[in-house]
């Protein structure tokens, strides 16, 4: 599903360059939940926006479900996304003035789906995650644990054979994070989503399959949970 | 394009900081406001001194005679001489370039003693003997009856066209003057016509205490023998009236012995030359009025620009989160763009809506008070100026919210998503 060799990214800030990754190799088969450990700084949400097509590498060859990522316009990237993508961030990204099923609609939006037929299915989502109460509800009106359940079903609903989560868990309590756990890798069975978590939580870790460790721009160890 | 979601997402950009949207938007607004205002009032200036024309032939001269001021062929100077019958075929031989010419006598009375009595009613008039060209040249707006014919110049018949102030001064107010018989100067003559003047304001109502009758009757009947007061000549087509000026003052000169070089002896009034001056001067005041309109319009639509740069600066994160989740660039561009047009377009209209509108309260104070109409009339704007502005309008907003829109995609998503 994602498989990249020699992965460099180097970033420039005024006189100053940091070579944050530096060659990565990685190869990730469909259905696989990864999980990314490493020291702050080492390169993790680096190496996930790449993956993410956010952000675009120096060198290497990036593989995204036999697409080759490079060089891509503005458009295209945003189609791939939207197609092969779903993301789920630290910081829950909840657009503020739309309720929960905009929210989780969004994507169906960019892939011009009739609002009453996306809506609908967005309700399905929320359903899934126990949140159908709260389906018009602002994010401001909602706790942490139902925001990333909330963030969790906008990934899901445009079908992505990726998900791409940086520390999902990094702003919620342990039971909660449990929680969050729970949903996805109950998605990861049920749907066969390949699944890439970024975690500092080594409980959180263990409940992957593999967890991959970063330390400075390079993977030093994988091991099997 | 059109989607709830766009909409909703326009209201909460606006609604967010609704001072500044009313800041920007009053920008607009006034740039529009403005420009409706000067183009009505430079339109009303116009139409309240065009209005002075009728629908007089602009391409017309007055010829009358004056005193000599150089002595010629054995005449002192300070003579008084009169145009003739004999001078009108003269000048229509010599003049290809005429189109119409009209010989005209006048007996005055206007603003004066009485001249013309009915029963025991009686006014002073301005009295002119005309032919039927004359119609052609300064038409009227005849309510009844006709006007002056040939058969009236070849038989010299009694018959009069009377203005309506001249029917209100001398008639009853339900009586109908066709038919009827004034005393002008002492000699009875049949009303067989009465007019309107096409003028406003102060040039309406000198026309309309005029009173024509046929030329020839004129002439007979006050003892004028062959004399001619004054011509009224227009040029053909295409011609300018100073060709025919020109010439007309030359044959004039020769066959009355007026020296050549004596330019006091005839006098001339060239319409077509005021009135040029004053479409020129109105295209001028048109110009400057878009300039300056154009102008604030412009300094309008930049706050908005700048407005939708810092819009685009404050939702960095939120387009980042949108891009992450699959908007394409043309998305956001477009999103922009819409609000950057909705702002301009709905303050613009505002703006539209109410400068027509105080321009026709204007109007309506005017008419209804009756002031001022003979400077400023109907000051408006037209429907397609309008419909233009409001063209301008959108494609404007559409300008300023492009470099802002552009400015939005230019990011990699992945910067706008870590944007504080
Ligand atoms: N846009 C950027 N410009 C310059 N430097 C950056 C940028 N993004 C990240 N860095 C630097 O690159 C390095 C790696 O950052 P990255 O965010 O990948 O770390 P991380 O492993 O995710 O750390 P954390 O666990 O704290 O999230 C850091 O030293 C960071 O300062
Ligand atoms: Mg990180």
């Amino acid at each position: 599903m994602i498989n990249i060799s020699n992965i460099h990214k180097t970033y420039i800030t005024g006189n100053n360059k940091l070579h944050v990754l530096k060659g990565i190799d990685l190869k990730v088969e469909a259905g696989e939940m990864i999980s990314v450990m490493g020291a702050s700084g080492s390169g993790k949400s680096t190496l996930l926006n790449i993956l993410g097509i956010l952000d675009n590498h120096d060198h290497g060859e990036y593989l995204l479900s036999g697409i080759k990522i490079e060089h891509l316009n503005e458009r295209k990237a945003a189609q791939l996304r939207n197609k092969y993508l779903g993301f789920v961030f630290q910081s829950f990204n909840l657009v503020s003035f739309k309720n929960a099923a905009e929210n989780v609609a969004l994507p169906l939006y960019y892939q011009n789906v009739k609002r009453k037929k996306r809506n609908l299915i967005a309700m399905e989502y929320l359903d899934r995650m126990g949140l159908k109460e709260w389906a018009h509800h602002l994010p401001n009106e909602l706790s942490g644990g139902q925001k990333q359940r909330v963030a969790i079903a906008r990934a899901l609903i445009g079908k992505p054979k990726v998900i791409l989560a940086d520390e999902p868990t990094g702003a919620l309590d342990s039971v909660t994070s449990q929680e969050v756990m729970d949903i996805l890798t109950d998605i990861n069975k049920n749907e066969n989503i390949t699944m890439l978590i970024v975690t500092h939580e080594l409980d959180i870790a263990r409940r992957t399959q593999k967890t991959i460790r970063i330390t400075d721009g390079l993977i030093t160890e994988i091991v099997k949970n | 394009m059109f989607d709830l979601d766009r909409w909703q997402e326009i209201y909460h950009v606006l609604r967010k900081n609704k001072l500044r949207t009313f800041l920007t938007a009053f920008g607009v607004f006034w740039g529009i406001f403005m420009l409706v205002i000067m183009m009505g009032s430079g339109d009303g200036l116009k139409n309240g001194v065009s209005q002075n024309f009728g629908d007089m032939a602009t391409n017309s001269v007055f010829i009358w005679a004056q005193q000599t001021s150089v002595p010629y062929k054995g005449f002192t100077r300070g003579r008084q001489f009169y145009y003739e019958n004999a001078d009108v075929r003269a000048l229509g031989e010599a003049i290809p370039e005429i189109k119409y010419l009209a010989p005209r006598t006048n007996v005055g009375g206007f603003n004066g003693a009485s001249n013309v009595i009915r029963g025991l009613k009686s006014g002073g008039f301005q009295i002119f003997g005309d032919y039927p060209v004359f119609d052609s040249i300064d038409p009227v707006n005849l309510l009844q009856g006709r006007f002056i014919n040939e058969i009236d110049i070849k038989e010299k018949r009694k018959v009069a066209v009377i203005g309506v102030r001249v029917k209100e001064l001398l008639f009853e107010k339900n009586e109908n003057p066709i038919n009827q018989y004034i005393q002008v100067n002492g000699v009875y003559f049949n009303v067989v016509g009465m007019f309107k003047s096409k003028r406003t304001g102060e040039a309406a109502s000198n026309d309309n205490q005029r009173i024509h009758m046929p030329f020839t009757t004129c002439q007979k009947t006050f003892n004028m023998g062959d004399a001619i007061g004054f011509f009224n000549i227009t040029s053909k087509d295409g011609i300018p009236v100073a060709v025919v000026e020109e010439k007309a003052i030359r044959v004039l000169k020769k066959r009355h012995s007026v020296a050549p070089s004596d330019d006091a002896a005839i006098g001339h009034f060239n319409l077509e030359v005021e009135y040029k001056k004053m479409v020129g001067l109105f295209f001028g005041i048109k110009v400057l009025v878009w300039i300056v309109g154009i102008g604030t319009l412009f300094a309008g639509v930049i706050g908005v620009s700048n407005i939708m740069l810092v819009v685009v600066k404050e939702r960095t994160k939120e387009i980042g989160i949108q891009r992450a989740l699959g908007a394409t660039p043309w998305i956001i561009i477009s999103q922009i763009i819409t609000e950057s047009v909705v702002l301009t377009t709905f303050s613009g209209y505002f703006g539209l809506t109410l400068g027509v509108g105080l321009l026709e309260l204007i109007n309506y104070l005017l008419e209804s008070s009756g002031a001022g109409t003979e400077m400023f009339l109907h000051p408006g704007i037209n429907f397609s100026v309008a419909v233009i502005a409001l063209a301008i309008l959108v494609v404007a907003g559409a300008v300023a919210g492009l470099i802002p829109a552009r400015k939005a995609v230019s990011v990699k998503p992945i910067d706008a998503l870590r944007y504080e």
